[in-house]
Formats: structure tokens, sequence, C-alpha cells
């Protein structure tokens, strides 16, 4: 237990370093110009952080669920879009090593990922499916040579063009329901990427997530065993829900810090007085404990849940009520959090170059109520509190 | 459980009227999988109500999960432990 523990204080030690060395250096920059946060990611790599989620049997770092998500955080203190990218693949990561059922091709690829620290992209959203990751039209289609093949029209994909590898939601086969889905695993050599728009958005400029045509030729083991509704149900929906938030957090106190160091040099000017921001700060205080008391317990009650045999309580419509919520109050929350920094400030929060600066926390975290329709969620959460009991 | 209880029938109609699958439930075997048939999880919730609405039970949150209601053997097992749960 304390060895995990050393190990666990050990990567986060590391990531606090990538997060001030090069994700805080460079965060500006990848904003301005809607750049891929290379150096960051470049940092993770060379730190192993890359495969920190993969058991040590398999090569990886073996580091706990709860310490990648502090990661998270601290990335999100520093530059959103590292974090949301080191979000992303960690969560596709999650659903590889806790869905692996033994699959040997699975086993080698987490060996691969360990070894050369290769990035992993998802294209789980499509075109025409009104944004239901539950859904899917592209298909595994089987060609002559005993592979398959698939073709995907992908609205988004985070970082495509700088990931080793994507992670694809698809049917199960070409005569499939839009909802008998699998997950494949396929290297960019196995792929073409035609992109299909520009990348010129609000906030987390760093993702780089145009839309592409996906093309790829596989081999059919690279599919991942488990049938996507059941990793989806256990791990991508709660995993990307509670990473997402933990960086959300980041971004949110980050802010908060800014507004405090603001209140704080005017306190210095007159010592004599209490600031009337100050008191605006303490508001502000409590909308940030809020945002942190749900992610908090949503990671406890995650972690619990987890440890339940064969995660019977994940796949419960009460558990998919509960981190649809963490979700929500987290994406509401955040950017709450980060336009009351700014009111704190004034103007010097709102200018884009002076070390209060928080627009760009306001405008990463703009994302969050969007990366899967808030609307969306209710509409599902409607229909679950129809039959579930305990909420 | 036996198969062709009359409780095997009675979901298999609820199913029909409620499931909204693209295929023949009658077609469908005891174990064939009702979400690979089509079953939409909207569909599902509704196939729930109206299974606590025919039975007159309430299916507790320790059963309100995918796997139970992935087959008509499934559902009827689950409805068997809940009768004799409160028998």
């Amino acid at each position: 237990m304390s060895v995990a523990i050393d190990v666990d204080a050990g990567f986060l030690n590391g990531i606090r370093k990538i997060a001030d060395e090069f994700a805080a250096v460079n965060a500006d920059d990848v904003d301005r110009k809607a750049r891929f946060p290379v150096e960051a990611l470049d940092a993770l790599r060379a730190d192993g952080a890359l495969s920190a989620l993969i058991p040590t049997e398999l090569g990886g770092g073996g580091i706990s669920f709860e310490a990648v998500a502090a990661a998270c955080f601290e990335l999100g203190r520093r530059c959103g879009s590292s974090a949301m990218v080191y979000a992303m693949h960690q969560i596709q990561i999650a659903c590889m090593t806790r869905h692996l059922a033994d699959a040997p091709w699975f086993e080698a690829y987490l060996r691969d990922v360990a070894r050369d620290q290769r990035l992993i992209a998802s294209v789980t959203s499509e075109v025409g499916t009104g944004g239901d990751l539950g859904r899917s039209n592209a298909a595994v289609t089987p060609s002559r040579d005993g592979n398959a093949t698939f073709e995907k029209q992908a609205p988004t994909v985070s970082y495509g063009l700088y990931a080793d590898d994507l992670f694809t939601t698809l049917r199960r086969t070409p005569d499939a329901e839009p909802g008998d889905q699998v997950i494949v695993l396929t290297h960019k050599d196995q792929m073409t990427l035609e992109q299909t728009g520009t990348w010129d958005p609000l906030g987390m400029r760093g993702t780089s997530s145009p839309g592409f045509v996906v093309r790829a030729e596989f081999s059919t083991d690279q599919v991942l065993p488990t049938p996507f509704p059941i990793v989806a149900g256990e791990s991508m929906v709660p995993v990307s829900h509670l990473l997402w938030s933990h960086l959300w957090l980041g971004i949110a106190t980050d802010a908060f810090d800014r507004a405090r160091a603001f209140v704080r040099a005017s306190a210095k000017q007159r010592p004599d007085q209490v600031p009337p921001t100050a008191q605006r700060l303490s508001h502000l205080m409590s909308e940030l404990s809020l945002l942190r008391a749900e992610v908090n317990s949503a990671l406890r009650d995650f972690t619990e849940a987890s440890a339940t045999p064969d995660r019977e309580r994940l796949s419960t419509m009460a558990s998919i009520l509960r981190f649809n919520n963490l979700k929500i109050a987290a994406s509401e929350q955040a950017p709450r959090v980060c336009q009351g920094a700014m009111a704190i400030g004034g103007i010097v929060g709102y200018k884009n170059d002076t070390p209060f600066s928080v627009g760009r926390h306001l405008r990463d975290t703009m994302s969050a109520p969007l990366m899967i329709a808030n609307e969306r969620i209710h509409e599902r959460n409607a229909l679950l509190l129809l039959i579930a009991k305990d909420v | 459980m036996d198969p062709e209880s009359g409780m095997g029938e009675r979901v298999r109609h609820i199913i029909l009227q409620h499931g909204r699958l693209p295929t023949d439930i009658q077609a469908l075997e005891d174990h064939a999988d009702l979400y690979q048939a089509g079953m939409t999880s909207h569909a599902s919730v509704n196939l729930m109500l109206a299974l606590e609405a025919e039975f007159d039970i309430e299916f507790p949150d320790a059963m309100l999960k995918r796997s139970v209601f992935q087959s008509v053997a499934s559902i009827t097992d689950a409805l068997e432990r809940l009768q004799v749960s409160a028998a």
C-alpha cells in the first residue's frame, strides 16, 4: 500500500513539474495559434506518463486512477488543452485496461503503448447520429483477405493528426443495428485521414479537433472483445466525466488563484483597508468549493463502485445518473467560477496579457457544457428518472 | 425457469408492445440479445415501466441494469426472483 502511494506521489511530482515547465510556459501560444501543445505532450511522453494507467505487468506505470485524475487537475491548472489531450488519451487507456478480457492482441498493444508512449485519440462522434455515442452508422466490414475495413465520417477528432492510433466506435457488422457497437483500435499506418473542416474555436484551441473521414484496414484481432455498450457504461462515460471534471476544476482553480492574486495585490497597496473585491473573492471561494466537492465525491463513488464484483454498481441506472450529474454540475460550475474571477479582476482579468488574465480559462471551460451537450444528458436523465429508485 | 411458461409469453407480449424491435420478437430465442436485435436504451426504459405495471412490481436499483433486460430469459428470471421474494 505505501509503495503504491509512493509511486503515485512520484508520478504526481513529475506531472506538476511538466505542468509548470512545459504546459504553463506554452499555454498562451498554444491558445493564440490554436496549435497542438507539442511541448507538454513531448514532456509527458519522456516521463512515461502516457502509460501511467497501464498495469506494471504490461510494462505500464501502475498508477492509480485517483492519481491520474489528480494529474488532469494539475495540468488543467496550467493549460486546459494539454490537460484535455492527456485526459482523452487516458480515457482510451482505461477502456482497454478495464475491458481487456485477456485478449492477446490488446495485451501486446498496451505493452507497445508503454514502450513507445503511443498517443491514442478517439473517433466516437459521427455525422448523422445526432451526437449519440450509443449509435453508429459506420461498420466493421469484412474484406476479401479475412481482414476488415471501415469508413467513418467524424465531425470532430481531437488531436487526430497528432495521435499514433485511433480508437473508433463502429457497428459490429454491416447488418448490425445502430446500437450494436464494438470499438476498434487502429494504427496510423493502417489509416488515411481526410480532413473535412477547420479548427478555429472559442476555447480548448490546442486540442486541434477538426472533422475527418477516417478510412482503415485492420485485422479483426483489433476489435476489443467486450461489446462497446458495456465499455461505455462501465468505463468510457464515467471515466470521461471524471477526468474532464478534474481538468475543469483545475482551470477554475487557476482562475480563482489569479483573482486572489489580484485581490492581494490591491490589499498590499492599501494595507489599512480590506479591498471590496475581497468579499467577492469569498463568494467565489464558495462557488469553487461546491465544484471541488462534487468532483471529489464523484471520484470516491467511482472508485468504490469499480471495486464491486463485476463492477456491478457501475452498470445500474442510479450510477449512470450519478455520473451524468457530475458532468452537468461540473461543466456549468467551472465557467461560472471563471466568470466570477473575471468580475473580480475587472479589466486586468479581461485583458489577455496580464498576470490576472482569465480569458483563456473562461473560453476553455465554456466548451464543457458542449462536450456531450448537457441538454442531451438531461433528456437521458429525464427518462432514467422514470424508473430509477434511489438517486 | 421454464421457457414455455406463461410468464415468458407475457414478457414477449410486452416486448412486442414496448421494445420497438425492428425484428419479430417471436423469431428470437429466449436467450437472444434484445439490444443486439435493435432495442434502444430509450425503449428499454419503456419496457421496464411496462413490466412494472403488468406484474405490479418495482425493480430495485440493483436490478436496473442492462444485463437484466438483455433477453426474454433474463427478464423472466428477474421477475421470478422478485415474485419469489415478494411471496
